[in-house]
């Protein structure tokens, strides 16, 4: 299908980016990967004046390290992180999550920054971004930038914390390393979106769960994170059985949708499921 | 020439049966080809169109001033600017002599029945601005209630069509007892009731949509004497018989081309409003147009598959002999009687019986009009909905009995010895071996391992359980008998045409009416015809798809092609060889009797005398020195009408996984063995074989059109409409056993179908037998996690071995479908569209 006429810019720095917003405002619509805009344009559901190519920017592109952060830019595509050794090894759980996302071509044109600014609440980043703890860079107007905690940065569906003017720049999470990880998709096609995931993530100390985190995918208006749960299985075996009664309240205050893949209770039924595989498959049990 | 004599002398190996890839998959791979929206013709236009959102509403007033004049908008026309020349979508096959058929013009005037309807054309000079043009143009509607749900439509107490005054279109009967090919079924269900076993029960075949991989586009030039119009149809030839019935054009002023098709899966067996709009706003601006749909449009407008309430009651004796089966069945035919139309479910009425020998057996369908897309052929039409409900049935009939699905079956099929046999629906099968494709498959499978494991999972409570799924299926195929059609009051014959064009180089073109959309007929035909003359495959050219080079053509669909559309071929080869034996005994002064032709030359016999075909052909043109009076051509036309159709059979089963903690599915094992008689090209069979398996397994897990209580399709585009791909998939084991057909010179059987047929039930067998211990006898389909997970909690979280529900059924209004899973209704659009 053929999208409405709208022109097209591609600056090739943040602050042109944020210069063109200022210009365009409203009528202008930021194109990371276009994994979820362009399908949009195309079926007409929005028609932008104004589509901002944040592609050519070659400072929003690639992983770093910074001390205990790594950071990564936020037009990175998915299979730029996934090929990232130090992704894989200080957040695992960030590669396992990103290689369940859709197919290798999405992966290679859809970007994180693009994903979590999208904020569809069955995207798989948003989840582990919560469960990892990162944090969200963002530039504003007046070339100043703050940081916002991903338990702040989703707001509703497809609502964040970057506003009018505003770009995701980077996403900063802390280190994991050595901890266990593991995304536990539900889907019916393999290249569906999160009918229900899980991410979870584990420091074993001697045979038992240390510290553990998890997130919630499709599970509400936003992805969610699961502290009573990373509570409960703190100082827990990773057994079958410990994990089972830990994690059985998982989806207590959820409200996920219901639709053609399943009702609302059902997918409350499968994420108490789902993040006990996920924990213990985290924990290597 | 060389070449050939080469190849010759060498004997050649037979090019039947050989695994060669095709010669049209490069082209058709990188889509450097001629797809119809490849087409760009000088001067031409661009149309988009504008449709209904609403499911049935009439059409007050229709402003198309602001689109008019919007950039690059040449001219914009509504149904009633068309009504003279648009003409009709007609139905060919009116299954009674009463049916009631609305009008379905391509362009609606003043009512729409369905969303997704054409209101209005737009035509510009480039496809944006059609498209942003036909966002301006400004409908009035007043909408009416819709008419969604089959079973309320069968109620009348919402029209579809208020001026029919009732939704029921047609009822079709077949009856063995007054058909004299078998017993009374109500007096096999009495007798059954008194002490043998009733099985009753009620199936749903959901709405599918075809998905086939090119949208459908068609181009018009009416510039020429002829208009010529290009069209990705599986039907060139009935579509052009379409435009001349209905539109006032005379059928000799009427070309029609199908160019590569990118597959249609019956999808494209249809002629359909957006070619007729094309046509007639060409015609009303004299230029050429073109119109290629979105992927959205596909999903609302092309006609969908499939759906179906099906009532089946299986009488037996205690033993498991099968007494009698009755089918009722309400079927969907969507807003429109479409091109196959209500004949779609007539064609399971003689499939329902299957290999079984039933003494008695009653086949009824009504079918109904609601506001939805309209409904037509989706690969297998009828018999893959007849071979699930039967299929289905004798799972329950072994439950019943207790003993394995596979003995029931053996107990009631035809045995080998027995063929040719005439069955309950008067249908005489020419050959198969029930017992041979069953062993083998068994075999291949490890099916007492397998059984074993199972047992072993059912008895420690593993959460994840296994089920086997049992599908002997058969079919029929070959469309059709032109005598049969004529009885069913179906619009044409089934006939097909072939050609044969001896070029002077020595190269030969083969014309074809069957008319490929992915199949590989240039390769197979080749094949064929190699073999027949004696020519390298490589020097065969095959040509099909144009009103004006393949003249006369039924198509392609219902697995006709080869079985048809090839002894077709086959005949034309043999006249070519006995038109060309007396040049060829000419040319080596001898007489006409003494000549033999075998492996491309004809020889005189006892002697070491020969010419080429080449030779012949090259002689024939040159004309030079011909025997007297002879006509200078040694090229042939046949035209081949079948006298039965094709049965292929075969034995599939399936290995399914059940986590009972979530209701996913998993497949672990699928073995098919099916006979298809002999084969041209093992590489093709194993491709339609795989691909109709999954359409098949699709069915049964994943797809599945829904709409809402407006009669919006909520699954509207891929993101809902959950289209497997390989990833979901697993590697299938095909084998066959070889029952050549006695009925066409191969000995083959169509296969276009086979696996699409008989691998729903199979899935659909082994999730039902994975958790019949927790009381589960159904699952609608398709069977989503969700629906397993249900129904395993309806029937009791602990598993519970030995309670079954398999006696009369229907006496408690109670259909056993959809055990708690969401409905439809309740289904909203989510965060997934």
């Amino acid at each position: 299908m053929i999208p409405a006429q709208f022109d097209y810019l591609a600056p090739s720095t943040v602050q042109e980016a944020i210069a063109a917003l200022a210009e365009h405002g409203d009528d202008a619509k930021v194109l990371a990967g276009g994994q979820s805009l362009l399908p949009i344009l195309r079926m007409r559901l929005n028609a932008p004046g104004v589509v901002i190519d944040l592609g050519r920017i070659a400072e929003l592109q690639g992983v770093s390290e910074d001390g205990d952060h790594l950071v990564i830019g936020a037009m990175t595509t998915y299979a730029a992180v996934l090929a990232s050794g130090a992704v894989s090894t200080h957040a695992a759980l960030l590669s396992k999550a990103i290689a369940t996302v859709a197919d290798p071509q999405i992966r290679h044109r859809g970007t994180i920054g693009g994903a979590l600014v999208h904020a569809d609440p069955a995207g798989d980043v948003g989840a582990p971004a919560l469960a990892l703890e990162a944090e969200l860079v963002i530039a504003g107007a007046d070339g100043s930038t703050r940081t916002v905690a991903a338990e702040d940065f989703f707001e509703d569906l497809f609502t964040t914390a970057v506003g009018e003017g505003e770009l995701l720049t980077q996403i900063r999470v802390p280190k994991h390393t050595g901890w266990g990880a593991h995304y536990e998709k539900f889907v019916r096609v393999s290249h569906q979106w999160s009918i229900v995931g899980v991410a979870a993530t584990v420091r074993s100390e001697g045979g038992s769960i240390a510290e553990a985190r998890v997130g919630l995918t499709n599970m509400g208006s936003t992805p969610l994170r699961a502290r009573s749960v990373e509570e409960a299985l703190v100082g827990q075996p990773a057994t079958d059985e410990a994990v089972r009664a830990a994690v059985a309240s998982v989806a207590d205050g959820t409200n996920p949708p219901s639709d053609l893949n399943g009702d609302s209770d059902y997918r409350k039924h499968l994420a108490t499921v789902l993040t006990r595989r996920a924990v213990l498959a985290a924990a290597g049990a | 020439m060389t070449i050939t004599e080469d190849r010759a002398a060498d004997a050649p190996t037979p090019e039947i049966g050989r695994a060669r890839t095709r010669k049209e998959d490069q082209r058709l791979i990188t889509g450097r080809t001629r797809w119809t929206d490849n087409i760009q013709l000088p001067g031409m236009l661009h149309l988009a169109m504008v449709r209904s959102p609403f499911a049935h509403a009439t059409i007050s007033a229709i402003n198309t001033d602001e689109a008019k004049a919007a950039s690059g908008v040449l001219a914009v026309f509504t149904g009633e600017d068309l009504k003279d020349i648009q003409g009709v979508n007609i139905t060919a096959w009116p299954i009674s002599a009463d049916q009631k058929t609305p009008d379905h013009l391509p362009v609606a005037v003043s009512h729409v029945a369905h969303a997704g309807e054409i209101v209005a054309v737009v035509a510009a000079r480039s496809s944006a601005e059609a498209r942003d043009a036909a966002e301006l143009v400004d409908v009035d509607y007043d909408e009416l209630p819709a008419v969604l749900d089959l079973k309320q439509a069968a109620t009348d107490s919402v029209l579809a069509h208020p001026g029919l005054g009732t939704n029921t279109s047609a009822t079709w009967q077949l009856d063995s007892a007054s058909g004299g090919t078998g017993g009374d079924i109500e007096a096999a269900i009495a007798t059954a009731r008194e002490g043998g076993i009733v099985i009753e029960r009620e199936y749903r075949q959901q709405r599918l949509i075809p998905a086939f991989m090119e949208p459908r586009s068609t181009v018009v030039d009416p510039t020429g004497e002829q208009v010529t119009m290009w069209s990705a149809t599986q039907v060139p030839h009935v579509l052009r018989f379409c435009i001349a019935a209905t539109t006032g054009l005379q059928e000799s002023k009427i070309r029609v081309i199908a160019p590569d098709v990118g597959g249609g899966f019956g999808g494209k067996l249809q002629t359909t409003p957006e070619e007729f709009a094309t046509l007639a706003v060409a015609r009303k601006l004299g230029k050429p147009c073109k119109y290629t749909e979105t992927r959205s449009e596909t999903m609302v407008s092309g006609h969908h598959g499939r759906d179906q309430w099906q009532k089946l009651t299986l009488a037996a004796e205690k033993d498991g002999t099968v007494t009698g089966l009755k089918v009722e069945l309400m079927a969907d035919l969507g807003a429109y009687a479409a091109l196959v139309g209500g004949g779609v479910p007539v064609l399971g009425a003689w499939m329902f019986n299957s290999i079984y020998k039933f003494a008695a057996y009653q086949f009824n369908v009504t079918t109904y009009y609601t506001n939805k897309t309209w409904v037509d052929a989706y690969r297998g039409a009828g018999r893959p909905e007849a071979t699930y409900g039967i299929e289905r049935l004798m799972d329950e009939l072994a439950v019943e009995v207790g003993v394995d699905p596979l003995e029931i079956r053996e107990k009631n099929w035809i045995k080998h010895e027995e063929f040719p046999f005439t069955t309950v629906a008067g249908m005489t099968y020419d050959s198969g071996n029930y017992e041979a494709a069953t062993a083998k498959a068994k075999e291949l499978f490890g099916y007492d391992e397998l059984r074993a494991e199972q047992r072993r999972r059912r008895e420690s409570n593993d959460p994840v359980q296994l089920g086997i799924g049992i599908s002997t299926f058969t079919e029929m195929c070959g469309l059709a008998p032109s005598r049969i059609l004529g009885v069913l009051s179906y619009g044409a014959g089934g006939w097909e045409s072939a050609s044969i064009r001896m070029l002077a180089t020595g190269t030969v073109e083969v014309v074809t009416g069957s008319s490929a959309h992915g199949q590989g007929h240039e390769t197979a035909w080749s094949q064929i015809v190699a073999d027949r003359l004696g020519v390298p495959f490589e020097d065969i050219e095959v040509l099909h798809g144009d009103t004006q080079i393949a003249p006369r053509g039924m198509d392609t669909y219902g697995s006709r092609s080869l079985v048809v559309g090839a002894e077709a071929v086959i005949r034309a080869a043999d006249k070519v060889i006995e038109k060309a034996k007396p040049i060829a005994a000419h040319m080596l002064e001898a007489s006409v009797d003494d000549i033999e032709f075998s492996a491309g030359r004809f020889g005189v016999k006892g002697t070491d005398k020969s010419v080429s075909m080449p030779e012949v052909a090259l002689e024939t043109w040159t004309c030079h020195n011909l025997p007297d009076g002879i006509e200078p051509t040694i090229d042939a036309d046949a035209t081949f009408d079948p006298n039965t159709f094709s049965f292929p059979h075969g034995t599939h089963l399936c290995a399914m996984e059940v986590d009972t903690e979530t209701g996913a599915t998993t497949m672990r094992k699928y073995v098919c063995v099916d006979d298809i008689g002999n084969i041209v090209n093992p590489l093709i069979v194993e491709g339609q074989v795989h691909g109709g398996l999954v359409q098949g397994i699709a069915q049964a897990l994943w797809e599945g059109a829904e709409y809402d209580d407006q009669g919006t399709l909520v699954t509207g585009s891929f993101v809902d409409y959950t289209l497997p791909t390989s990833a979901d998939t697993i590697s299938f084991i095909t084998d066959h056993t070889t029952s050549p057909s006695t009925t066409n010179t191969l000995g083959t059987k169509g296969v276009g179908e086979a696996g699409t047929i008989a691998s729903t039930p199979a899935v659909v067998n082994a999730i039902v037998d994975a958790v019949r211990s927790f009381g589960v006898n159904d699952i609608l389909m398709p069977c989503t996690p969700e629906r397993v997970w249900k129904a395993i909690q309806k029937g009791g979280a602990v598993p519970v071995e030995g309670e079954r529900d398999a006696q009369p059924h229907f006496d408690e209004g109670a259909p056993n479908q959809d055990p708690g899973a969401a409905s439809p209704e309740s289904a909203s659009e989510g965060s997934q569209s």
